[in-house]
């Protein structure tokens, strides 16, 4: 199929960026969205023009490195799915697609559609982990976990911190993700020492970071390509009322 | 970093005191239907009402600082917000956020130039001079609050700001009750659609409840 992009281009961080538009040739159903754009970069090259620049890692769906808005959709049209597993099946030949970076003033665009996402990590350093001193490697079972708190814990750590739910949302703000990894933590005995400080430290980095606050627009849970329940973000809610206490 | 600047806190803060307003709607409501007991009920309450100030004023300055709070708390999320999301997209698509979740502020700042321009209708009665209660009084020598409410909303416009201003805060609380459950962490996935369905029934009975009022009155259903 033949498809029609209008792809963000920004040279650097300080640069203006814009849309331009490129043709892509013989582009087959089979290929990841990822692919398709490897193929017009090729031709860019051999053209002698500069490729398009974006992020891609384990081409798998669990990096989270991927991060394009497809058609107004991060991660593009197909649900719970990232850009590298969405295949180009879901178009149609002489299709047009608008290729665009995050947009949040916390993800600036270091070039074309690549986002510097390290806003996140700052989050994770500002409480996202356990510091207790757990001893010696436990025997299995040792801490007994009901499987309801360990369901709760995985699906919250299923989150890739891709940051599709801060490009999704219309506030650029990035609690789903925060929400994941404070409920991650808090399901679980280990992580329940730190949980108030935690929660405080995770909202507060992210207020710092340039990121907005959540008004429960819900688009985040449908951008997530992991489905990240806004349930989550309840219970970060509730962590922090907890946390007064 | 203080409560209230937490982004979390801010969002509490604007729950609790949504909630308290919401509260308000209701007895409002109660102390509105006596209009409905005809000339003897609300000019008895009102009467009622006035003669205790200092319950009265006391209740005005609470209500007055949580609605203070509540509009504080609305622009300062608002303007964090677009600060923090400069630039939209080329396309840009609404999956899951719904238009009243979408003009909270517009529907808010709606709201708030109502109830201006409310107060000063009924409560300080300056927008309508030729009809002033403490001048007009009823047979028992009340001021004739039916007499003033129903002269008012025979008039269309008069209704029809009411109408708009109802409408407006039906489209807040819609988003808005739901919201408040998710911000105070009840919310789950099972709840959900529940919070949802219940904040739409609660937003279209207080529509419905305080339009009434001055549908009866211009369908003539209520005559001074």
């Amino acid at each position: 199929m033949d498809l029609n992009l209008y792809v963000w281009r920004q040279k650097d961080k300080d640069s203006q960026g814009r849309l331009e538009q490129y043709k892509a040739y013989d582009i087959s159903p089979d290929m990841s969205f990822l692919e398709m754009l490897d193929v017009v970069n090729e031709r860019l090259i051999k053209e002698g023009k500069e490729p398009i620049a974006f992020d891609h890692d384990c081409r798998e769906g669990i990096c989270g490195m991927c991060s394009q808005v497809i058609n107004g959709v991060p991660h593009g049209p197909q649900e719970k799915t990232t850009v590298c597993q969405l295949h180009m099946r879901h178009f149609k030949d002489g299709d047009t697609i608008y290729i665009e970076p995050w947009r949040a003033r916390a993800f600036p665009v270091i070039k074309d559609l690549i986002v510097d996402r390290s806003a996140l990590d700052r989050i994770i350093q500002a409480g996202g982990y356990i510091s207790v001193h757990t001893g010696g490697v436990p025997d299995g079972n040792a801490i007994l976990i009901s499987k309801k708190d360990a369901d709760t814990a995985m699906d919250a750590a299923q989150c890739i911190g891709c940051g599709a739910c801060v490009a999704a949302c219309p506030n650029g703000s990035a609690m789903l993700f925060t929400a994941a990894k404070v409920s991650h933590l808090a399901s679980l005995p280990q992580g329940r020492v730190e949980a108030a400080k935690r929660v405080c430290m995770m909202t507060e980095q992210m207020l710092k970071e340039g990121f907005g606050n959540c008004s429960n627009h819900y688009e985040c849970e449908a951008a997530c390509p992991k489905g990240i329940k806004v349930s989550f973000i309840a219970k970060l809610n509730r962590e922090f009322i907890k946390a007064q206490f | 970093m203080r409560f209230v600047e937490n982004p979390v806190g801010k969002k509490i803060a604007m729950s609790v005191t949504g909630f308290l307003l919401l509260a308000f709607l209701f007895i409002h409501l109660i102390g509105n239907s006596t209009i409905y007991l005809g000339p003897d009920g609300i000019n008895t309450y009102a009467k009622g009402l006035h003669s205790l100030p200092p319950v009265v004023w006391t209740f005005r300055i609470v209500m007055l600082i949580i609605f203070a709070l509540h509009i504080y708390f609305g622009i300062k999320v608002t303007l964090e917000n677009r600060q923090a999301k400069p630039n939209g997209y080329a396309i840009s698509k609404n999956i899951n956020s719904t238009l009243s979740s979408r003009t909270m502020i517009w529907t808010g700042l709606i709201v708030l130039a109502f109830v201006v321009y409310h107060l000063l209708h009924f409560t300080l009665q300056v927008t309508q001079p030729h009809f002033i209660t403490s001048k007009n009084l009823d047979y028992l020598g009340r001021p004739d609050v039916f007499k003033m409410i129903v002269l008012s909303f025979q008039r269309i416009g008069i209704t029809l700001i009411y109408a708009i201003g109802l409408l407006s805060l039906m489209l807040h609380l819609t988003h808005g009750i739901q919201s408040l459950m998710q911000t105070v962490g009840l919310n789950n996935e099972r709840f959900m659609p529940k919070f949802r369905l219940f904040g739409l029934i609660i937003a279209v009975f207080l529509l419905v409840a305080y339009l009434s009022i001055p549908t009866v009155v211009l369908t003539g259903v209520l005559k001074a």
